[in-house]
């Protein structure tokens, strides 16, 4: 699904991941874990296309396609999620309006046609039930008010209702009561597929706890530096990821 | 715009000159009084001649290149018989008005000039209330607009033969909106000077909808003046659009006389123009008066936008709120100037102005300057502007949730527009503006041959996005 091959990105002249490999099969879910500042959210802003980082070398093939080549919204169009570690508040703009011509627009893209008002009305209750979001929330603009908590919520919230093939979770669980936590792994756990994948960037072992990786990861100084099972995660609570370096 | 470059001093001459020449036509049978005013306003403007870059007020917007003395000037009621109906219509569903509109300056109902309804309420031709109700003129004419404030004040006051009068009596509640309809249709560049003049008596309330439209694309000037006189405890709405072709300059000067207790809010909607220039002032004349005057501006190619208010708190306890916000494109030019004056006496006065500008390419440009002069010691002011660009993370957002980058921008737009749109308080006209904010975004509002509310021959457009809140 994903194929990641010595990847060298920069950002302002400063070289952020320095030859990162990663390859991810349908039906997997990957951790990706490592010291703060290390490139994580840049390796996911890159697989989402955002602009200000310069690709130095290396490649992302995705579905086979290449995927650098590919504008934000067609990766999005294509399958591709990510949840932001800092979702952005979009003062005037409702989660309606932003949920239905992102959903239109997906749709069209895929030659579907579109939903119904009252369609669309009944998904937005039955993800909203999933992922336990407020009521009041899908009627106020984007992320504008929302508790920390909340903000996450949402994100999930987005990735049930668009059903990405590629998740890429940036941080989820930062912030989060257990509760929270939970709802957002269930929300996850709901929507696994043999067909889909998901990448979790995660701090904590915690949520490994909810979400049972395929493979884990540690990312440092913008470099892969060890991969294995799920018992990597607990090895990396308890040590910490000093006797790695 | 106008294709001679003139020195604005020969302009001014030509203009003064023009009136002596006509002042019989122009004056024909009106009452004494309305004579007397036209003669100091024409002396004024000898004096002073047309605004221009030289006052500050108008640094930034230069009328004078935008009209030409040899322009045609409609200077006798054209008496061709013209069904106005037929070359103009406008309708909103579920929006009833009583509608009253002006051809080239005049006042275009031939058959009913000027009516008195059952409940008495005074609605028509200015001109033929001169002629009507001279005492009643008398007493307001001039004198909110007094000559004496500019150039422009004083041209059209020498000028001005007709218009819309209303007259709202003694605690009446007007529950018709009135729309005034100001149509310019010419085959020759075209100079106007509407005068209109609106006087509510204690306690009475009244909604109005003011559309400024081109019905063909010719060029025109036209320097209106409105006079309106809100008595204790009256409360007006007053919705202004603006969808003139791009040949057009239009400077609309409206003073707004409040008395204690009254209540006023205008929402100035530009969506096309050439030269828009709004002057609003204000005086809060009594205590509690209350006055929102609210803005929207959504300018492109080289149209030029120019809000100018001046709010007079010249009574203590009185509110004030001016709210403007535009988006530019291309190389279009909006300028705020908010002119609050807080007087001696004016203790606890509220006061509040904001102007917020996107400003969407390197070319487009905005000036904003709030000037507060503020001489009482119990005040709560507030001012701010900011010029600023679509948010570049707000838009990686929507995209990476594959939203387009055009409907990631229309709905960035569309939502800073929507807190105007949302302070329009009948849900009817909300909606229609609502419609035509979101054409204007998506480029496909056009300057047809109806009114700002309605294009008859158009559908329904589809939209990709849906705005409409599901
Ligand atoms: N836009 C940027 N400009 C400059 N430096 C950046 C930018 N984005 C990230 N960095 C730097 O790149 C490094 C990795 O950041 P990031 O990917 O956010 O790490 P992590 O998510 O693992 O905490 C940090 O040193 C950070 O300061
Ligand atoms: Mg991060």
């Amino acid at each position: 699904m994903l194929q990641i091959k010595d990847l060298v990105v920069s950002v302002e002249g400063k070289t952020i991941l320095q030859g990162v490999n990663l390859e991810v099969s349908p039906g997997e879910v990957h951790a990706v874990m490592g010291p703060n500042g290390s490139g994580k959210s840049t390796l996911a802003n890159i697989i989402a296309g955002k602009e200000g980082y310069e690709v130095v070398s290396g490649s992302i093939h995705y579905q086979g396609k290449n995927l650098l080549d590919m504008d934000v919204e067609d990766r999005a169009r294509e399958g591709i999620f990510m949840g932001f570690q800092y979702p952005v508040e979009i003062p005037g703009v409702s989660m309606n309006n932003f949920m239905r011509t992102a959903i239109d627009e997906i749709r069209k893209y895929r030659g579907e046609k579109p939903l119904s008002a009252k369609e669309f009305l009944a998904l937005m209750n039955k993800k909203k039930k999933l992922v336990g979001l407020k009521e009041s929330l899908a009627g106020r603009a984007v992320n504008e008010g929302f508790s920390g908590g909340e903000k996450k919520k949402n994100e999930i919230f987005q990735m049930a209702l668009l059903e990405p093939v590629l998740a890429i979770l940036d941080e989820t669980d930062s912030g989060l009561d257990i509760d929270a936590l939970k709802i957002v792994a269930n929300g996850v756990n709901a929507l696994k597929t043999k067909n889909t994948s998901t990448i979790v960037i995660t701090h904590y072992q915690r949520l490994l706890d909810y979400i049972v990786p395929d493979r884990v990861h540690v990312l440092s100084d913008g470099q892969i530096i060890k991969s294995g099972n799920k018992e990597l995660a607990l090895e990396l609570e308890e040590k910490g990821y000093g006797w790695l370096e | 715009m106008s294709n001679s470059h003139h020195s604005p001093h020969t302009l001014s001459a030509a203009l003064a000159e023009r009136f002596t020449d006509n002042r019989k036509v122009i004056n024909d049978k009106d009452p004494v009084f309305v004579e007397k005013l036209r003669a100091r306003a024409i002396e004024l403007f000898r004096q002073q001649g047309l605004p221009g870059s030289h006052l500050e007020r108008w640094r930034n917007t230069d009328i004078t290149q935008s009209l030409d003395a040899s322009y045609y000037h409609e200077l006798k009621r054209n008496t061709e018989k013209i069904n106005i109906d037929e070359i103009f219509q406008c309708k909103v569903d579920n929006f009833e008005t009583f509608l009253v509109s002006q051809l080239n300056g005049w006042f275009a109902h031939q058959d009913h000039l000027l009516r008195e309804l059952d409940n008495g309420v005074i609605v028509g031709s200015l001109r033929e209330a001169f002629r009507q109700y001279p005492g009643l003129i008398k007493k307001h004419y001039g004198t909110y607009a007094p000559p004496e404030d500019h150039g422009l004040t004083a041209l059209n006051t020498a000028f001005a033969q007709d218009g819309v009068f209303i007259y709202v009596p003694d605690s009446l509640e007007v529950k018709i909106p009135i729309q005034m309809v100001s149509l310019v249709r010419t085959s020759n560049p075209v100079l106007l000077f509407p005068r209109n003049l609106v006087v509510m008596e204690k306690n009475s309330s009244l909604t109005m909808v003011h559309c400024d439209d081109s019905i063909e694309k010719e060029t025109s000037f036209s320097g209106s003046v409105s006079e309106f006189f809100l008595d204790e405890g009256a409360r007006l709405d007053y919705y202004k659009l603006q969808n003139k072709d791009d040949h057009s300059a239009v400077v609309n000067s409206s003073y707004f006389h409040q008395e204690a207790g009254s209540a006023l809010s205008t929402h100035t909607i530009s969506l096309n123009g050439g030269i828009l220039r709004n002057e609003t002032r204000v005086t809060l004349n009594g205590e509690n008066a209350r006055a929102d005057v609210l803005g929207l501006y959504l300018m492109d190619r080289s149209q030029h936008v120019d809000n100018y208010v001046f709010m007079d708190h010249a009574s203590p306890n009185c509110y004030s709120n001016e709210q403007f916000k535009g988006i530019l494109d291309d190389r279009a030019k909006a300028v705020f100037n908010g002119h609050i004056l807080v007087r001696k006496d004016a203790q606890s006065t509220e006061a509040f102005q904001s102007n917020k500008n996107i400003q969407l390419t390197d070319e487009a440009r905005v000036v904003t300057q709030p000037f507060l002069e503020i001489y009482a010691d119990d005040v709560k002011c507030s001012h701010g502007a900011t010029v600023g660009q679509l948010d570049p993370l707000a838009m990686f957002y929507l995209r990476s949730r594959g939203i387009c980058h055009r409907n990631a921008r229309m709905l960035m737009m569309y939502a800073f527009a929507a807190e105007m749109v949302n302070q329009i308080s009948i849900h009817a006209l909300k909606e229609q503006i609502d419609h035509m904010v979101v054409k204007r975004l998506k480029g496909e509002l056009s300057i047809c041959d109806q009114c700002v509310l309605h294009c008859k021959d158009e559908r329904q457009v589809s939209f990709e996005i849906d705005m409409n809140k599901v």
